[in-house]
């Protein structure tokens, strides 16, 4: 698998964008980042001219400043838009936002009949439908797309697979039903629905989904380090891999992009992990029959708007970047928290702690080290200020949180692992909370994106590098202490 | 009969922009060509500096040659051009 064409964009823009920034003259260098990158005379490589290519990249370059796309009045300039961005106190609390014009507007999801029908006499696709939709005409079949549910039951039943439904690549890949088309077919996002899980930001072809990005925030305060201001990162477990060189290198690139200092999130997770088995012990001598895991925030958020009632068996423990941001405020209250991660949905968990000041993603702080010329592999090892478990370090990929909850935990434990959050796997989650029970274990750990983290929206490489890298870490990390 | 010689740039630059998905060809390259091909993840090999703002990471060097923009397919058919 080679990295798709829009990701490439994307992380131009933002290169460009904090660039910009470090130029001096922001504003200016901003509003010039589409003529940048499609100068006069260029080859059109993707729309149908420059102009549009200009048009998308002007769009891509509004959520890379931070704003939301469908509030363009397209008159505001790029220039203004990173004057905006420099003022602002707070980022938005919706992170994604699409861009319309790069949406091409797909064709509906529906069910038709292609041209292979052979117009045969079993009729099995008429038979089949139990709607009635299907009747025939000019010796071929044909669907009434006002009666058709959509049911898909005429696909396998013809004989000569000669009907096919057209999908919709993100409204296939969300898992709650929060995309929905505009009467013009434009893709929108229902906010009411939406869990910021990401899964349309990588699936949408066109690359139309965007976060905004939080870039020109931190870039702001990396500014302020001077004023003596600290900013400190937080590292997800899923790090390992993303970038080159190990862990202890990478904290000196981060530090030499301009943070004072860095933690990982594994830390706190060392707490989760404590909170949890031990939660997970307690329940278990109540006789509640399963746990689930409370980590992930994609999940989060689906419990939060889609399945309330499942929170009786939930796991109060707090996530680790909870812990991890507590912890570093309480060293250093005056200090500007920024969690780097692979996740979009992680915005929406940091909007509503305190603690957390930022969310930036591994395209992001990618983007920076490209920016200011920072080579991981040139940085000296640094050591982390507490070292953390491998248990802890192991969180970022699946079945790392219930061998780490079973590690600590007393009770046996018989885990169950939702790898990625799909309409299979909801109704897992359903059936369970309707029995009261699950049939195939009692821990239950949840990860929105299929092999945990390192699948997440804004990773840098594949997962299977990703949890090499991090086989490698964990054979020199420690076991978590167990306590008597 | 000489080797090819594959460099995948593993520099920050290129990792960033896409190499970190080449690294599958150090497994596959050997299954595909056999000995014929010497292939290797490499430190910046400095075309994202000498290159700078318009270059296109992440970057290959195959026999010395360097393919930006480099994919699976296009370091691929570069190796089959070469044999
Ligand atoms: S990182 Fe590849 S050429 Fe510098």
């Amino acid at each position: 698998m080679s990295v798709k064409q829009f990701i490439q964009l994307k992380k131009e823009v933002l290169i460009r964008i904090i660039r910009a920034f470090l130029s001096g003259d922001f504003a200016n260098n901003a509003r010039l980042i589409p003529f940048e990158m499609r100068p006069k005379g260029t080859e059109v490589s993707y729309r149908c001219c420059i102009y549009k290519e200009r048009a998308v990249l002007r769009d891509r370059v509004i959520a890379g400043l931070g704003f939301s796309i469908e509030d363009d009045d397209e008159i505001t300039e790029l220039a203004q838009y990173a004057n905006r961005a420099l003022e602002r106190k707070k980022p938005h609390f919706q992170p994604l936002t699409i861009i319309d014009i790069a949406c091409k507007g797909c064709a509906a999801t529906r069910v038709f009949v292609t041209d292979i029908c052979q117009g045969c006499v079993a009729r099995m696709c008429m038979q089949s439908c139990k709607f009635n939709a299907i009747t025939f005409a000019a010796g071929k079949s044909v669907i009434d797309a006002k009666k058709c549910k959509n049911c898909k039951m005429c696909i396998s039943a013809c004989p000569y697979g000669a009907i096919a439904q057209i999908r919709v690549p993100c409204e296939d890949s969300c898992p709650v039903d929060a995309i929905e088309k505009n009467e013009n077919g434009i893709a929108r996002i229902d906010y009411e629905r939406c869990i910021s899980c990401g899964k349309c930001i990588i699936n949408c072809p066109f690359g139309a989904v965007h976060e905004k990005s939080q870039i020109v925030d931190v870039l702001k305060n990396l500014e302020n380090k001077s004023k003596g201001v600290k900013i400190i990162a937080m590292t997800a477990p899923s790090i390992a891999g993303q970038f080159p060189g190990d862990i202890y290198q990478l904290k000196s690139a981060i530090i030499k992009a301009g943070f004072t200092d860095v933690y990982e999130v594994a830390m706190g997770a060392d707490i989760t992990i404590k909170n949890e088995a031990a939660e997970f012990d307690e329940r278990m001598k109540e006789g509640v029959p399963f746990m689930t895991t409370s980590c992930c925030a994609g999940y989060n958020g689906f419990i939060k708007k889609h399945l309330p009632d499942i929170k009786k068996y939930v796991s109060d423990t707090k996530t680790p970047l909870y812990y991890t941001a507590q912890k570093v405020k309480s060293l250093y209250p005056s200090a500007i928290t920024v969690f780097i991660g692979p996740c979009v949905a992680k915005k929406n968990e940091a909007f509503y702690n305190d603690n957390i000041d930022y969310v930036i993603n591994y395209e992001e702080l990618g983007a920076l080290f490209i920016a200011k010329n920072i080579e991981v592999l040139d940085c000296e090892k640094s050591e982390y200020g507490v070292e953390s478990s491998k248990q802890g370090r192991g969180f970022g990929v699946t079945s790392g949180v219930a061998k780490a909850v079973s590690f600590l935990a007393k009770t046996q434990s018989d885990p169950v692992l939702i790898n990625g959050l799909n309409k299979q796997t909801i109704n897992v989650l359903k059936q369970a909370l309707r029995e009261g029970k699950c049939a195939q274990g009692n821990i239950v750990e949840v990860m929105c994106c299929e092999n945990g983290c390192v699948g997440g929206n804004a990773v840098i490489c594949s997962a299977k590098t990703a949890q090499n890298a991090l086989n490698k870490l964990l054979e020199k990390s420690k076991d978590i202490k167990k306590e008597n | 009969m000489k080797k090819i010689d594959v460099k995948i740039c593993l520099g920050t630059s290129c990792y960033v922009m896409g190499s970190s998905y080449l690294q599958e060809l150090v497994d596959m390259i050997p299954l595909k060509f056999g000995d014929k091909v010497n292939i290797v993840g490499h430190n910046c090999l400095g075309e994202c500096v000498s290159r700078g703002e318009h270059g296109k990471p992440p970057y290959v060097q195959i026999d010395g040659e360097i393919v930006e923009s480099a994919t699976i397919e296009k370091v691929l058919e570069h190796i089959e051009k070469k044999l």
